[in-house]
């Protein structure tokens, strides 16, 4: 009998159920075991301080399991760790509750989105969020759904837009306080862009605020097309935001203006399109913004994670840095409590602009009609998680690199629900198509449209440390621990372990499958382990014991 | 927008993209279409929508197709969904079109009002086609066509339903310029000194996979080879001296009609 409850008590440790309080996720890096948001932290390094994996032992790391989504649609979820269950989401908007040791299910909650939904760019589904004993799920028709933890029934969902008219939500919410936080993306169908806040126990919309302003408002002026350019240009917010609780501060990156390709139908700088926002979490209310990309012709969205750093330097004695490898090809240094630029440097190539001048205002250069554009529409870089090591001081990226488009402008009436993008950018190879997101079985388009990389860049100079470049553009995202490594995973189906010093590789393995999310790690037990997409598996890694 | 969008876009569109032969001497790229699929969907429209939609396009009520503008598509992938899946509620009925012949219909109905069937070539005959390929061409000594000729050059059985009209033309007149990358040839010397010349199939940051000379599939990882080189101009000659305009319609129309087996 004593061996029998000791078997049992072996194979179903004690589990404490579910409850991350706000204390919690304020300390999130003190508790290195979990992972408790989208980017792991409220300062969205993407960084842990677990040490067991290091460069001495990685090559003795191994795969510990598989989960195979039933999804077949693009795998882009951060899953959470929360005290011994991890919580993951499957496309297009399925939570599920597992064991993070053996992937084994403890629930699944399949949403069912609504016909209407039209989400520009695939059914894609990034992560919850958490707070209390509640979950948080976005979904491509536009609802928000608070989900319990143990059993994953709903237990509120509510209509945060109309997904009939392009409405969607593709990101992981991001929970301050009592608030969850969401955006909506539809750049691509002339929606009006927005956060909004809702009550975490109510479900009650406690703020919005609107990424393009109306007419009256501060920064209305910059959208001077005839009519009502204002209202159909997107300006969506599709990647989840940062927050400094000293500052209380909510900082998020805003997309592309619409139509996306034709900005003569919408002359002015188009704020807060391509820009950062700073909000006051509590009432929605604009601190201050920073444009990346004034009057974008290129849908560069700056739809990448704010990423904050305390960094003391000459300019900003405070430290309070945020770090920004932009879709247009720039890295970005501003200073976090008032948006004012500290530095920028390209980081692959571009020929859209010579240079940022003292404000960051980017000086254009416009290429001829028919000329190739660098970066291409997919930009320097995109969604993809980039990670910050305290240790190491250095920022990572996954880098589109000598990749390049040809814009086409062309006029487009907005109807309503129909894409409203005004032209299509096209190769600068003849016969060949922009790179695709998710890559196909054959690499068709080679080193000659591009390539990717991994590189490091140092924010104290903004100049690259060291390089891994790859044969085919990456869409992993990047995480970093405090035991100097990287861990990635890249479009041509490899899952690397490479040291954060300087790039050597420590540990290699093929997946077969798109990398397309950011890896996670988390440890259970003292054993650390590392959970990375490909294809439409998660495939979590650890020490051979 | 995400970054799938513009891709999902032109992931099909992209298909169409190329020159046809008398517009060679403008650059071509994205977003534009071409002549041979504009004619080439001008035939499938003939054939296969004109009943409905009546050759001036206004056959249906409120349906008028040479305006440009669509009740239910104003992106080109759009207009190809419409097409293929139809539109549920009316008498537009889900088509099983292939890929190329959506791109032709797509870029003859982006060319509705403008297209002047009189200015263009006639339509190739594809039994002349194929007497071309086989005799004056001597296509078949490189490509395969429904498990005839050899396997160096691509397959051909299936090119009617992967590749555009467009494209097709290019191929004719300017190889280099209109082969894929990834079908680039390549030369390897492996460390023991072997050589290995071949047609590259795909590649991946570490691994290489080619058909050989000899007809082989070659997987090669990159750390094992001392030379790796890929040269960028199509071992395929050009016929834009070999074949007239007709002749090159003629070969078009039978490459279009190498649908393969499915």
């Amino acid at each position: 009998m004593r061996a029998t409850i000791l078997t049992c008590l072996l194979l179903a440790p004690f589990v404490a159920r579910a409850d991350v309080s706000y204390e919690r996720l304020l300390h999130a890096s003190s508790e290195p075991q979990n992972w408790l948001t989208y980017s792991g932290t409220y300062a969205s390094q993407r960084h842990s301080a677990l040490r067991e994996i290091k460069p001495s032992n990685a090559a003795n790391l191994e795969l510990k399991w598989v989960f195979q989504a039933q999804s077949l649609e693009s795998f882009e979820t951060t899953p959470l760790v929360v005290d011994g269950v991890m919580y993951l989401t499957e496309a297009p908007d399925t939570a599920v509750a597992l064991d993070p040791t053996t992937g084994r299910i403890f629930w699944r909650y399949q949403h069912n989105p609504a016909a209407s939904a039209r989400p520009c760019c695939g059914r894609v589904n990034r992560g919850l969020a958490i707070l209390g004993e509640r979950l948080f799920m976005a979904t491509i028709d536009a609802k928000l759904i608070a989900l319990d933890a143990t059993t994953g029934q709903p237990v509120w969902q509510k209509s945060v837009a109309d997904p009939a008219v392009g409405y969607a939500m593709t990101l992981a919410p991001l929970v301050v306080k009592n608030k969850v936080i969401v955006g909506v993306a539809g750049g691509e169908y002339g929606i009006r862009g927005f956060i909004a806040a809702f009550d975490a126990t109510t479900g009650e919309e406690v703020w919005r605020f609107y990424t393009i302003p109306a007419p009256g408002e501060p920064g209305s002026e910059t959208w001077q097309g005839s009519g009502d350019s204002w209202q159909h240009g997107g300006a969506s917010v599709w990647l989840t935001g940062s927050y400094d609780p000293e500052l209380n501060l909510t900082y998020w990156g805003i997309g592309n203006p619409g139509p996306d390709w034709n900005p003569s139908q919408r002359p002015g700088d188009n704020l807060y399109s391509d820009s950062v926002v700073a909000l006051d979490p509590d009432t929605g209310k604009l601190k201050w913004h920073f444009q990346f990309t004034p009057n974008d012709d290129y849908d560069y969205d700056s739809v990448q994670v704010p990423v904050l750093v305390d960094m003391p330097t000459k300019s900003v004695t405070s430290g309070k840095l945020m770090l920004w490898a932009n879709r247009n090809g720039f890295f970005y240094v501003l200073d976090r409590t008032n948006g004012e630029f500290v530095r920028g440097n390209p980081f692959v190539k571009v020929n859209w602009a010579s240079g940022l001048d003292e404000r960051g205002r980017p000086i254009e250069t416009p290429q001829p009609e028919g000329a190739v554009t660098f970066p291409g529409v997919q930009g320097g870089t995109n969604w993809y998680s980039p990670s910050y090591s305290p240790s190491t001081q250095l920022f990572y990226v996954s880098a589109w690199e000598n990749y390049g488009s040809v814009f086409r402008p062309q006029q487009v009436a907005y109807a309503p629900g129909l894409q409203f993008v005004g032209g299509l950018p096209g190769s600068p190879l003849t016969g060949a198509t922009n790179l695709p997101r998710i890559r196909g079985p054959i690499n068709n388009w080679t080193e000659a449209l591009g390539n990717g990389a991994v590189i490091a860049i140092d924010p104290r100079t903004g100049t690259q440390r060291w390089r891994v470049p790859l044969a085919d553009v990456s869409t992993g995202g990047i995480l970093t621990t405090d035991g100097d490594m990287l861990f990635t995973a890249s479009r041509d189906g490899y899952f690397y372990a490479l040291d954060a010093r300087d790039g050597r590789q420590l540990y290699r393995t093929t997946l077969g499958g798109a990398g397309a999310n950011g890896p996670i790690t988390y440890s259970v037990g003292g054993a650390q382990y590392v959970a990375v997409s490909s294809g439409n598996g998660l495939f979590v890694f650890g020490l051979r014991r | 927008m995400s970054i799938g969008r513009a891709s999902r876009i032109a992931a099909w569109l992209g298909a169409s993209i190329a020159a046809a032969g008398a517009a060679r001497a403008q650059p071509q790229h994205a977003g534009q279409y071409e002549q041979a699929d504009i004619e080439y969907g001008a035939r499938l429209y003939a054939g296969r929508c004109i009943i409905c939609h009546g050759e001036r396009g206004d056959g249906m009520p409120s349906v008028n197709l040479r305006s440009g503008r669509f009740k239910n598509a104003s992106t080109d992938r759009e207009l190809t969904n419409v097409i293929r899946d139809g539109v549920a509620g009316t008498a537009m009925a889900p088509n099983a079109y292939s890929d190329s012949e959506l791109t032709a219909l797509v870029s003859y109905l982006r060319n509705f009002g403008s297209y002047d069937p009189g200015r263009s070539g006639k339509p190739g005959d594809a039994e002349r086609g194929r007497q071309l390929f086989q005799g004056k061409g001597d296509c078949g000594s490189c490509h395969r066509v429904n498990g005839v000729g050899p396997r160096s050059a691509p397959d051909l059985s299936n090119v009617g339903a992967i590749r555009t009209a467009g494209t097709l033309q290019r191929y004719l007149l300017d190889p280099t310029d209109a082969m894929l990358p990834i079908n680039r040839p390549v030369r390897v010397v492996k460390r023991d000194g072997t050589v290995i010349t071949g047609r590259r199939v795909n590649e991946d940051t570490h691994t290489v996979q080619l058909v050989d000379s000899h007809e082989r599939l070659v997987s090669l990882d990159k750390a094992q080879l001392r030379d790796y080189s890929i040269g960028t101009s199509a071992t395929m000659p050009s016929f834009a001296n070999v074949f007239d305009e007709d002749e090159r319609a003629d070969l078009v129309a039978y490459l279009l009609s190498l649908k393969g087996s499915n």
